[in-house]
């Protein structure tokens, strides 16, 4: 049992954008660039980073809804050859963003439980009723929901059967995609809490996707930052905001809002995110970076070791 | 199927369309039973009779045939065929889409490129040319027709499709093992069903008339059998001598048809769940008043809300989303509204000028004072003068909120001319000026770019520089920052903050976050189920909340630099609003409830500004 | 923009291609003898020898599809044999009759639908909304045929307001007004359902376009109210009125075949039915070629109004 639950080498991700008229592409848009990291079994690896950085693209990537361009996926020390979202089902699991719209509006909670217990363990009926028994008794769901549509639930119980959906697969590894973003405050923290139990209980281990720096830190082990499909900085989570050594990441942790810190904008040359269909060479950070130099301009930096496990690609670490 | 039944019947013109088609199938079901005479048996003798001839209800026709007996047989296969078309190509139709939608890619193309070629034909003309090919007959119609609507539910339906499999619930399917084929079946169709009923519903009608067109062409049923279009048609010929021959049908042709569409429209009424809750009124100019009470008096505030009631009215449903809000800003002052969904802090927000949707919202008492002018009686013109001028508004979503076919700088122009006298050029100026203000990099391009063309930040700046537009007195900025990344949120707080400082702007900021409420506001109130429960110097209340609620808000929203940890929660959920309890709405889910709590009315008691709801607080408050 | 044209304009040469090849298709489902089911009547073995050498029919179909495209190509639609005359020349002589026709009604439908929906959608559930609805129900119920028979009954027969039939007066016939006169009954008919169908879309297009938070920021700017609804929400709610428009024009060249049989309108629609009910196939295939290459080019025209309006379609 010394595999990691997650190898991930060389993992890419390529769009076509746009068609000609003799239906080739346009052009190409690198969503998520080779890339290469590890999960440990039992870690919850936070992964943030703002909207087009390839966060969700590399989470459907990782639970087979969307074939790599490059790369290869091992999970629990088995390889991952074909997208199949059947094959990767009992290993892998994702929570969706949405809690409502990931369950179908016309089944109901019972029919959607069932299915990953029929399909990727081959249950009978009775079999399934006491796992599921087993599971909402884990998510504190009450038992009289299964007969229940999806559109009587509020988004924090809904939230909480795409969960135990997740849990029916008995996965090693469950992608959280931005599980709390679409909920109130006072509901994320009882979601986050049950996860957190629910890992301990399971023995899961957690890929937990959000583009908020407080939320992440609170549940993670380690956390990996993406900017422009390609990961910056990754470490363990009490280092990698409170020590960044990548200047976005420094940017990102000075931007969150925090009671008691005034008011600064942190950053004052412009926000906007390189062309996807004509990325720059070297950083793709440079432009918006105080530190970059001429070598930033030409030279994608490699990630490399600052030390204490942390690594950032950045030609001059802070 | 009985709510179903019952929505259909309160539209009231679908009920009469349901009884008169109801009434129409009856009798062409009953048809063979009837002592009528052979509708083919011809008697030149008796040809052309006026209706309510004796033995000849309605009268006869060129051949002496009885008009009544061939109408009733003439509906009936007129009937017969149009559902069979309708049938068929829905069936076809819906099958071609279904799958051109689901497996997307190459075989969509195809499937899709073949459907727009057949959409290219007027659909007569595909009609035609296959009648001609296949030879005049009423089966040959009903291909014909048939055939030339399977585009039409092909494309209906892979739209829906479309949109369904990309949804997330499908990915869920995948990642529960389904295999394509039982998605398709089991999670795509239950949700494309009602929208093939609804389009045959609203299909059926024309389908009968294209058949019956293609009769009375000469080109479907043929002589001696009749349907009404072929009656019709033999009818033309002596339409000037014997218009009853014409009528008779004719007016048949036309009651089913609409009884048919009646009827279809209240079926689409009630399967469309946006439909059902009455969505789709248009909101009015203004939003509805209806106060009840008294108009409380004028106070010497820039910006005051005084007790206001703001309510919707969904069917029997009435949702107190603010119940007696009193607010106040003075100039320069930046006041922060916090709460979660539903709290009502929206709502409170865009009924100060009126904004709130309406139907179904209505404000039900209170005040909205500007400079001591109450806005909420004020006449249309007086409050139109006002928004945009000395009050202006900054939304969530700058993508939805900019109109997306006129250009930014235009947009910017007219919030300033639909106020100031003054010339295009001027405007076009006074636009890049404000442009400039907000750090809009490259202005006078950016003036000439549609809003898709820009980022999310730049677009949100273009919302706050058409808010300054007119230099106002009171900015509201309903979630300003929401929809944006931390790195632009950052920045727009710290323009935000900018203007009013140089400005002696007044803000009120609605937000859900307690970072940006301590950053940027000097005082906050925290709503919770449309009311205020607390309020007090921003410091004062993150610092010592005195509500229970606030005090566990705050706890549960996690902070940078706090490490791993587990978070406080607060159980249970938020009263829905069209049934608070009595007493205080947060007292289910608070631990220091008691009896007291749940009794009745509790006033937000304190000394200005430091006010708190609560009968046993937190921590004591001056 | 003249690109955007340009690549409009190639595009639809597949289509007009993919045209062809389904009329062909169709003509190809005539059972029995192909030469012998086109003639008919006119079956001698002189013409089947003549029309089996010049549309090839005799090889395979393939061949023989090349063969008419090429025709077609040049010009040469073949010969109608109950009219004894080349296809062509009939079509051109009855298409400027169908296009005053279908224009009229094509306009009236278009200006009085949208009018109608932005009036309804303004004052919904007011006196004016119900009143449109209303006449909207009817005007959809009502086979065109059947009205034009009607207003025949009505305005011809009994009022003697207007000619019951014809395009021009047989006697002394010609002139603006003459053709006027004779149109009012016709487009009147044809326009009406499509009329129905525009107003009840515009009116769905101006709820839906009037409940957008872009409505909301105009209101929040002090708007005058007229300008809302005509500038910011019409200008809208065309980018989904149009294509409705366009579809609206296939309705309309699709009526104009029963208008012009009821008011013995001299245009290709009434020829249609004619040539089919003589069984003139080569006329009927040609008529149909024609009138979708025609439609298939107005759509692009309406597609680049489409872009026009809306700076989100790509040019």
């Amino acid at each position: 049992m010394s595999d990691p639950a997650l190898q991930v080498e060389d993992l890419s991700k390529t769009f076509d954008v746009g068609k000609t008229l003799l239906g080739g592409a346009r052009g190409h848009v690198r969503a998520v660039r080779p890339m290469s990291f590890t999960v440990e079994r039992g870690e919850t690896m936070g992964i943030v980073g703002e909207s087009g950085c390839g966060k969700s693209t590399l989470a459907r990537m990782l639970v087979g809804l969307a074939p790599p361009s490059t790369g290869r996926i091992e999970i629990a020390g088995r390889a991952q050859d074909r997208a199949d979202p059947a094959a990767f089902g009992r290993l892998i699991q994702y929570v969706f963003q949405d809690p409502l719209s990931s369950l179908n509006p016309r089944k109901t909670i019972r029919q959607i439980m069932e299915a990953p217990l029929r399909l990727l363990h081959g249950m009978n009926r009775a079999a399934c009723d006491a796992r599921i028994a087993e599971i909402f008794d884990a998510v504190n769901l009450r038992p009289e929901f299964l007969s229940r549509y999806p559109h009587e639930f509020s988004g924090g119980q809904a939230q909480r059967i795409g969960i135990a959906r997740a849990l029916a697969a008995s996965p090693e590894i469950i992608v959280l995609d931005e599980p709390v973003s679409a909920l109130d405050v006072s509901v994320q923290a009882q979601v986050l809490n049950l996860l957190a139990q629910l890992k301990d209980e399971f023995g899961l281990t957690y890929l937990f996707i959000s583009h908020d720096l407080a939320v992440v830190e609170a549940v993670s082990t380690r956390i990996m930052v993406l900017y422009f499909g390609a990961v910056v900085e990754i470490g363990p989570a009490d280092q990698v905001f409170a020590r960044p050594r990548h200047p976005y990441t420094r940017l990102l942790a000075e931007s969150a809002p925090v009671v008691g810190r005034p008011l600064s904008a942190p950053e004052q040359k412009g926000t906007e995110l390189p062309d996807p269909l004509n990325p720059p060479p070297g950083c793709a950070f440079a432009a918006r970076c105080p530190r970059a130099s001429e070598t930033c301009r030409k030279l994608d930096p490699p990630l490399s070791d600052m030390g204490h496990g942390q690594y950032a690609a950045c030609h001059h670490p802070l | 199927m009985k709510l179903f039944l019952s929505l259909l019947f309160r539209n009231r013109l679908a009920g009469f369309g349901a009884v008169v088609l109801g009434i129409v199938v009856l009798a062409v079901l009953a048809t063979p039973f009837l002592p009528l005479p052979d509708p083919n048996a011809t008697d030149t003798a008796q040809k052309f009779l006026r209706p309510g001839t004796a033995g000849h209800l309605l009268g006869t026709d060129h051949l002496g045939r009885d008009l009544l007996s061939r109408l009733l047989w003439g509906t009936r296969l007129s009937l017969a065929v149009g559902v069979a078309a309708a049938v068929m190509a829905a069936l076809g139709g819906s099958a071609v889409g279904l799958i051109a939608g689901y497996v997307g890619g190459r075989t969509d193309n195809i499937i899709m490129r073949g459907v727009d070629m057949l959409m290219a034909f007027p659909y007569i003309l595909l009609a035609l040319a296959i009648v001609a090919a296949l030879g005049p007959g009423l089966l040959n119609a009903l291909i014909a027709v048939a055939v030339v609507n399977i585009p039409f539910f092909a494309r209906n339906i892979r739209g829906i499709v479309v949109g369904l499999a990309h949804r997330e619930f499908v990915e869920a399917a995948r990642l529960s093992g389904m295999s394509h084929i039982r998605i398709m079946l089991s999670e795509i169709l239950p949700n494309v069903v009602p929208v093939i009923v609804i389009a045959m519903s609203t299909t059926v009608g024309w389908m009968i008339l294209e058949t019956a067109g293609l009769s009375f062409l000469g080109l479907g049923s043929q002589p001696p059998t009749a349907d009404l279009g072929s009656m019709l048609g033999e009818a033309r010929a002596a339409l000037i001598t014997a218009p009853h021959t014409a009528l008779v049908p004719g007016a048949m042709i036309f009651l089913i048809v609409m009884s048919i569409n009646l009827l279809g429209d209240g079926v689409r009424d009630a399967l469309d769940p946006r439909l059902r809750s009455g969505a789709l009124s248009r909101p009015m100019a203004a939003a509805l008043v209806r106060r009840n009470g008294p108009v409380p008096e004028a106070s010497d505030d820039l910006l005051a809300l005084q007790d206001l009631h703001t309510e919707f009215h969904a069917g029997k449903r009435v949702l107190r989303a603010v119940s007696g809000v009193s607010l106040a800003v003075k100039p320069g002052e930046c006041l922060g509204v916090i709460g979660e969904s539903g709290s009502g802090k929206s709502v409170t927000a865009l009924s100060v000028m009126g904004l709130v949707a309406s139907p179904p919202g209505v404000i039900t008492g209170g005040a909205a004072r500007f400079k001591g002018q109450d806005m909420i009686g004020a006449d249309f013109e007086t409050l139109r003068r006002l928004r945009g001028d000395r009050i202006a508004y900054i939304f969530q979503d700058p993508l939805a909120t900019l109109h997306p076919l006129y250009k930014v700088g235009r947009q910017m122009a007219e919030a300033i001319q639909v106020h100031h006298q003054i010339g295009n050029a001027e405007a076009r100026a006074r636009a890049l000026d404000l442009f400039r203000q907000v750090r809009i990099p490259n202005p006078e391009s950016r003036l000439d770019s549609y809003p898709h063309e820009l980022s999310g930040g730049m677009r949100q700046r273009v919302g706050i520089a058409m808010a300054l537009a007119n230099d106002p007195d009171v900015i509201i900025a309903d979630e300003p920052t929401t929809a944006l990344d931390v790195t632009v949120q950052a920045q727009i707080l710290s323009l935000l903050d900018d203007l009013r400082r140089e400005r002696g702007l007044a803000i009120v900021f609605i937000t859900h976050d307690f970072g940006v409420v301590a950053q940027l506001c000097d005082r906050v109130a925290v709503m919770y189920a449309g009311r205020i429960v607390e309020e007090g110097p921003t410091m004062a209340v993150l610092e010592a909340p005195a509500h229970p609620y606030t005090r566990r808000l705050i706890a549960c929203v996690p902070e940078l630099g706090g490490g791993r940890r587990e978070l406080a929660a607060i159980p249970g959920l938020p009263p829905a609003v069209d049934a608070l309890p009595p007493g205080c709405a947060f007292a289910p889910r608070c631990d220091k409830a008691q009896e007291a709590c749940r009794a009745g009315d509790i006033a937000l008691e304190g000394a200005s500004p430091r006010r708190v709801r609560c009968i046993f607080p937190e921590e004591a408050i001056a | 923009m003249g690109r955007y044209i340009l690549r409009r304009l190639i595009s639809a040469i597949p289509v007009l291609l993919g045209i062809t090849v389904i009329v062909f298709a169709i003509m190809s489902l005539i059972p029995g003898d192909p030469a012998t089911a086109i003639l008919g009547a006119y079956a001698t073995p002189e013409n089947v020898a003549r029309i089996n050498r010049d549309l090839g029919l005799d090889q395979p179909a393939i061949q023989r599809y090349f063969i008419w495209l090429g025709n077609m190509l040049t010009g040469e639609f073949g010969r109608s044999y109950s009219l004894n005359r080349p296809v062509l020349d009939e079509i051109l002589d009855r298409f400027g009759a169908t296009l005053i026709l279908a224009g009229t009604a094509f306009v009236l439908c278009a200006v009085l639908g949208v009018l109608a929906g932005v009036i309804s959608a303004s004052r919904q559930y007011g006196w004016a909304d119900k009143a449109i609805t209303f006449a909207v129900i009817i005007g959809i119920s009502i086979p065109s045929f059947f009205l034009g028979m009607l207003m025949i009954l009505i305005f011809a027969v009994r009022l003697k307001w207007l000619p019951v039939s014809g395009m021009y007066a047989i006697y002394g016939g010609g002139g603006l007004g003459d053709l006027l006169t004779h149109l009012i009954m016709p487009a009147f008919a044809l326009a009406v359902v499509a009329t129905g169908v525009v107003a009840w879309l515009s009116r769905g297009a101006m709820l839906e376009v009037l409940r957008q938070d872009y409505i909301r920021t105009a209101r929040a700017k002090g708007v005058p109210e007229r300008r809302v609804l005509m500038g910011h929400a019409l200008r809208a709610a065309m980018v989904s009125i149009i294509p409705v428009l366009g579809l609206q024009a296939g309705f309309v060249l699709s009526g104009a075949v029963y208008i012009e049989t009821v008011f013995q309108w001299p245009g290709i629609g009434r020829m249609l039915v004619d040539a089919i009910l003589k069984r003139d196939l080569l006329l009927v295939q040609g008529g149909v070629v024609f009138v979708a290459a025609i439609y298939v080019l107005f759509n692009i025209a309406v597609d680049v109004a489409q872009s026009m309006l809306d700076p989100r379609i790509k040019t």
